[in-house]
């Protein structure tokens, strides 16, 4: 247990808040530098003891999970204490959506903070464990975190949790929280029935809390600055700050901290303003919606003014896509590649998104007729499967064809594409496809 | 309360012996997984609807309560 008492927690009135001295490079070991930025966390797990007060303080703050859901974060927790059996804690540390890397960041620059976190976690429900999940392939993330565990093991930071890092196998659906704790548990990672869902029986059959890893670094924060400091930023319905990954033509693509709530504008105006005229922005990440660029006008980044839209901010991937590139095209590669990610578990997800692929390709090439038929296609598929995979990808694709139409009717009749073959939305290399038979 | 049939997509593989037995509510999509009708079950359809449910080769039908 840390003995520090000199120490002058950083209460950031301001953003940044998670990415908060991740740029000055002292010299100092990471953990000196994470406690000389945010302080020590005053908070110790006690094995089958559940902290009411830290609770409460994390019901206050109104939190929503970060990774997509916006769940609310103390209901997760109920949730899990509500159950019989030791609780464990799993901070899903996978960020399988190609144009989201806010997770990446945030692990390599501020391990310590979404440790912390799965600290807290384990406090709110008493656990004696806690494990951290990584993708196979992110190794600088995987270094940091494992470097960080070390130095916390050699400073006895955590002496009354036992703290664990795993990989899982690369992947876009190993990231929903049923499909993670399969891998955990020795499965192929794929989504599984429901019930029971992770917290009635997660990892080796015990009641789970998950976590994405923003999450966690939001609790790490609310433990130490309390709920009031928290909902100081933000909407009261979506209190906080929220990472941002913003890509495609701006003049600096990266990661931002913004207030829930903020104006699109003004994230924009952060990266350094539009590199070029914009033809529509994808909100909200591969399971998000197009929106048209004149739709945008004085949008703000919270999933109320989204929905309005008809669309939601998801693990808020936000992708500007150039007039100059053609968004049915990047719409039917991004098809192929969620019908290939899919787990090919449920039929009409299976079928449906290859199908659904099929006719966007052949849209593509200008085969007006194939048209009917993927709007049926894309009502078969939602609702009819074992997680979200198929709605998300559904949702993306509709939206595609109301905003793009006019690329269609190019495409079909004119025979054009208004694209200069770039590829704006990454695709990983990696895809394999896992389709049976 | 009332009760939905509800269909395990993991284990449904198409077989459609759910929609022979039980066509009131459950139609079949192009590659043969079934489509099911919400609509509330009368005491008759709800017979029919059990039936349904014990016949599947790989039991992928349920009876649900959905609770309101």
């Amino acid at each position: 247990m840390p003995t520090t008492t000199t120490t002058t927690p950083h209460r950031p009135t301001t953003l940044p808040r998670l990415l908060g001295g991740l740029d000055t490079p002292d010299g100092l070991a990471p953990l000196d530098r994470h406690i000389a930025h945010h302080g020590v966390l005053a908070v110790h797990p006690e094995p089958g003891r559940p902290n009411d007060v830290l609770r409460e303080v994390v019901r206050q703050s109104g939190l929503g999970g970060r990774g997509g859901a916006n769940f609310p974060v103390a209901r997760k927790v109920d949730a899990v204490i509500a159950q019989r059996g030791r609780p464990i804690v799993l901070i899903n540390a996978t960020e399988g959506e190609p144009p989201s890397r806010k997770d990446h960041v945030l692990l390599r620059g501020a391990p310590h903070l979404v440790i912390d976190g799965a600290v807290v976690g384990a406090a709110m429900v008493g656990a004696r464990e806690a494990i951290i999940a990584v993708e196979a392939g992110s190794r600088r993330e995987y270094a940091a975190l494992d470097k960080a565990l070390a130095e916390r093991e050699s400073r006895r930071v955590d002496d009354r949790l036992k703290i664990s890092l795993a990989t899982v196998p690369d992947g876009f659906v190993v990231g929903e929280e049923r499909a993670l704790v399969d891998a955990l548990n020795g499965g192929p990672g794929k989504p599984t029935h429901t019930p029971p869902r992770p917290f009635q029986k997660g990892i080796n059959g015990a009641p789970t809390l998950v976590h994405n890893a923003e999450s966690a670094a939001q609790l790490a924060l609310i433990a130490r600055h309390g709920a009031e400091w928290f909902r100081a930023l933000g909407t009261p319905a979506e209190p906080g700050s929220a990472l941002v990954t913003l890509t495609g033509a701006v003049a600096h693509a990266g990661v931002y901290e913004i207030p829930l709530g903020a104006a699109l504008d003004d994230l924009l105006a952060a990266a350094g303003g539009l590199s070029e005229p914009i033809r529509a922005y994808l909100v909200g990440g591969y399971f998000g919606t197009w929106l048209d660029a004149d739709e945008v006008v004085g949008l703000r980044l919270s999933n109320a003014d989204l929905v309005a839209h008809g669309g939601g901010l998801g693990a808020r991937a936000i992708v500007a896509l150039p007039a100059t590139a053609c968004g049915l095209t990047e719409t039917a590669r991004i098809a192929r590649y969620l019908s290939d990610e899919s787990s090919g578990q449920c039929g009409p997800c299976t079928y449906g998104l290859d199908a659904i692929a099929g006719g966007l390709e052949r849209l593509v090439r200008g085969d007006r007729s194939v048209l009917p038929d993927i709007e049926r296609w894309l009502g078969l598929v939602v609702g009819r499967g074992e997680c979200r995979h198929p709605d998300g990808a559904a949702k993306l694709i509709a939206s595609a064809l109301e905003v793009f139409a006019d690329e269609v009717r190019r495409h079909t009749i004119d025979r054009q594409c208004s694209g200069d073959g770039r590829q704006v939305l990454p695709v990983p290399k990696r895809t394999s496809a896992r389709r049976p038979g | 309360m009332s009760e939905q049939l509800r269909v395990n997509w993991i284990r449904c593989d198409a077989h459609g012996l759910c929609a022979e037995l039980f066509p009131e509510r459950i139609s079949l999509d192009e590659w043969g997984y079934p489509i099911i009708d919400p609509a509330p079950l009368s005491p008759q359809l709800r017979r029919h609807a059990e039936r349904a449910v014990a016949q599947c080769p790989v039991l992928a039908l349920r009876l649900e309560r959905s609770d309101p």
